[in-house]
């Protein structure tokens, strides 16, 4: 371009540029109206719900209001050896004013997750709190109990002034922060959530594998049968998708099961004894079948799509050229098909990850995922801020599949129809 | 070395799809070594599916092919060593012009500094030369063209098969690309089979014309026979323009016959028919036929001109001749003033040995 090119102005006298811009105004402002319902709709229902949910991941301000003045005072605290009267009289002060608004069990719910052996001890100052004399407080709640004069358990109060906590990350990772404020694993028979994880990926992985090699020659077929055989293996492939999910999951658990449908068979055959029927439901297995059979229309559909581009003569010049059916597929075809197989392979990918219902109701106890482990968490324990926490990892663990992808295969060169 | 003239030859092929209809009926068809054979004819006539059972992506129902001396039909198509050429050009779109060309080469397993020598000379060959790194996409379409030509004859093989490669492009461009395969058809001498629904490039082009129709071939010859020598009506009529009188016989001798129209005899050469009593459509190529005869011509008669065009190197003049209002003669430009106006009555002539009583459509 020649950067002396002149300033051009329309015939009004207005130049070019600004001309064109006001132009375009109104157009842009009616397409920004267009998708303004779909905007506010994904701000209210996406963008403000996650938002939420990553504050209460790390909100940990429960403590943090209710001993005020304790927290205060414990600033100008070294952390090593008691605090000071001041202290004691302040977190006496907070304590008096939990009792009366009737909160000091929450308080002791709180402090017991930080370090155990805080509701006994919370219970007994209450009791003894009412006879109280003023003044000397250290002595008189020290007395209480010989707990309160450990310096361990006014550290651990310390641990809880931050309004904002990591902890329940740690606690999704198996890990957390000692005493001393290192992080450190838990001990090994407690170590629940990385097998979740690595469970997690291991069934998302298998199941996106089980399903492009299921996909791959149905998609293959679709595409290249002719039109009416094509319609009905399609109805086939999307059949299933007309079923309610808990029906499709309910009619695995009666092919699957030790007494159903295809162990029955299995016996009829000979070819396992009635005694020692496999167990083919609640645990993986069921998961890894369950879950393949229903995600799969998500790798046919983009798989599908891309193979129907490819033209036939594609193949054939493969041919003709001199290469065996199988060059002129793996050279000519396969390529070809990269971006379908991107695509259903991260949608299913993503889809397994975070699967939920069908793990639930088939996956026993060895085949659950780490999202019915957030279910409990939301339904069972109420701990929300951590089944967030945990939401969020397996949110970031996605953006991370999904920027390894990008930086691998290229976006771009997805394509999902 | 003498010529192989069957070098391919399709004996007695059969074919159908469905099992109730034959696409291709008793094909007897031979092709000389280095001959340029097209296969034109209608869409549905056959030809492609002759295309394809020689290619190998289809079997004949009956029948079989040689190619070479040797049946083919059992041989699958990548050991065949026959190049071809698509119809929409099948480049591999994810491979450059240069993997393109040597995918061919590499499955042959033939040595790189080879292959490279063998590619070159085939993109010289087209004029793309310094095009190997690009993409298929980035190219136009009569380029794209080229890298498929190239790429059917870079490894070398005895005989190319054609599938309307000129279909996509632009007039221009594709009377240009007919006189540049044809120039490497003859550079190289390479057997060409060639397919097109198109008249005028299969004249331009080949050695010999097969015209189908029907599953048949309806005649098979060089081009100028083909359109100066129409064995039958279908042939007359798919080539060339093409005037027509349809009568019964009513005189027959050697080389000449009398054909009795609604109103009129009209003089014509007998072809087709054999005996006094047929039905005949006589053909006569428009340009045969001339207005104000001075040369003494057989047949002379006066028609009316219903409509003048004007098509810049020629007018098109339609007359209402003989009961036949479809009449067309084409009138060069550069002959003397006629008086060609709307509703005059001119005379038109012609010679008995133009017009060919052909048989009845």
């Amino acid at each position: 371009m020649n950067s002396e090119t002149k300033l051009i102005l329309t015939t009004d006298g207005i130049p070019l540029e600004i001309s064109l811009k006001k132009a375009e105004r109104r157009n842009k402002i009616k397409a920004f109206l267009l998708v303004a319902p779909l905007l506010l709709f994904i701000i209210i229902t996406y963008v403000f719900p996650i938002g939420n949910m990553l504050l209460r991941s790390v909100d940990d301000k429960m403590v943090t209001e209710m001993l005020p003045k304790t927290f205060k005072s414990m600033e100008k605290w070294d952390g090593q050896a008691l605090p000071s009267e001041e202290v004691f009289e302040s977190f006496y002060l907070d304590f008096r004013k939990l009792v009366d608004e009737k909160r000091e069990g929450k308080l002791s719910t709180q402090l017991n997750y930080t370090k155990n052996g805080f509701k006994s001890i919370i219970k007994k100052l209450r009791r003894k709190s009412k006879s109280f004399e003023e003044g000397n407080y250290k002595e008189q709640i020290m007395a209480v109990h010989k707990r309160w004069a450990d310096v361990e358990y006014w550290k651990a109060i310390k641990r809880r002034a931050p309004a904002y906590t990591t902890q329940k990350y740690l606690k999704g990772m198996d890990m957390f922060q000692n005493e001393e404020g290192k992080i450190v694993s838990v001990g090994e028979d407690r170590r629940i959530h990385r097998v979740l994880w690595l469970r997690t990926l291991e069934i998302a992985f298998f199941v996106t594998l089980f399903c492009f090699l299921m996909a791959y020659p149905i998609a293959h077929l679709l595409a290249t049968l002719p039109m009416k055989y094509s319609n009905l293996l399609m109805i086939c492939v999307l059949l299933p998708f007309w079923t309610s999910l808990l029906v499709r999951t309910a009619s695995w658990m009666i092919l699957l099961q030790q007494q159903g449908v295809v162990n029955d068979f299995f016996v009829w055959t000979g070819l396992v004894s009635d005694d020692n029927r496999p167990e083919m439901m609640y645990n993986k297995t069921g998961s890894y079948v369950a879950m393949t059979q229903i995600l799969l229309p998500f790798m046919v559909l983009p798989l599908y799509s891309v193979m129907k581009t490819i033209s036939p003569s594609l193949m054939r010049a493969g041919k003709s050229l001199g290469g065996t059916p199988f060059i002129a597929f793996w050279k000519v075809y396969f390529p070809l098909t990269i971006p379908g197989i991107g695509a259903g392979c991260l949608l299913v990918f993503i889809l397994a990850i975070g699967y939920y219902i069908t793990p639930a109701l088939v996956g026993g106890a060895s085949g659950t995922l780490i999202s019915n482990q957030i279910a409990f968490h939301m339904k069972s324990t109420l701990d929300w801020s951590f089944a967030s926490a945990m939401g969020l990892m397996l949110l970031s663990g996605v953006l991370a599949i999904y920027w390894i992808y990008n930086k691998i295969v290229g976006i771009d060169n997805i394509k999902l129809g | 070395m003498a010529i192989n003239k069957e070098f391919v030859k399709f004996d007695k092929v059969d074919k159908s799809y469905d099992g109730k209809i034959l696409v291709v009926k008793d094909l007897q068809l031979d092709i000389a070594e280095g001959e340029f054979v097209t296969m034109l004819g209608p869409s549905g006539s056959g030809k492609t599916t002759c295309l394809m059972m020689l290619a190998g992506f289809e079997t004949p129902t009956h029948g079989e092919i040689y190619l070479d001396g040797k049946a083919i039909s059992s041989i699958p198509p990548h050991k065949r060593g026959i190049g071809m050429v698509f119809q929409n050009y099948a480049l591999f779109p994810h491979m450059t012009v240069y993997e393109n060309l040597a995918f061919p080469l590499r499955v042959r397993k033939i040595p790189k500094d080879e292959a490279d020598k063998k590619i070159d000379k085939a993109l010289s060959m087209v004029s793309l030369q310094g095009f190997a790194q690009r993409m298929p996409g980035q190219l136009s379409g009569g380029q794209q063209q080229r890298v498929a030509v190239a790429r059917s004859l870079v490894f070398d093989p005895q005989l190319v098969l054609m599938d309307e490669p000129l279909g996509a492009l632009d007039k221009n461009l594709r009377e240009s690309m007919q006189y540049e395969i044809k120039h490497i058809h003859e550079s190289i001498g390479v057997t060409v089979v060639y397919v097109t629904h198109d008249q005028s490039e299969a004249l331009t082009m080949s050695n010999r014309i097969a015209v189908f129709n029907d599953g048949k071939v309806q005649q098979l010859s060089s081009p100028d026979d083909l359109y100066e020598k129409p064995v039958n009506s279908f042939v007359a009529e798919f080539i060339g323009e093409n005037n027509t009188f349809a009568g019964e016989v009513s005189e027959i001798s050697e080389g000449k016959c009398k054909v009795k129209l609604s109103n009129a005899e009209i003089l014509a050469k007998p072809i087709v028919v054999k005996n006094k009593g047929e039905r005949t459509t006589v053909s006569l190529r428009p340009e045969r036929a001339l207005i104000n005869p001075s040369d003494k011509m057989d047949n002379i008669y006066k028609g009316k001109i219903e409509e003048i065009i004007y098509h810049g190197d020629h007018t098109r003049v339609r007359i209402n001749l003989l009961d036949n209002p479809e009449f067309i003669l084409k009138v060069p430009n550069s002959s003397p003033n006629l008086d060609l106006k709307l509703g005059n009555e001119i005379d038109i002539g012609w010679n008995s040995d133009d017009a060919r009583a052909l048989d009845p459509k």
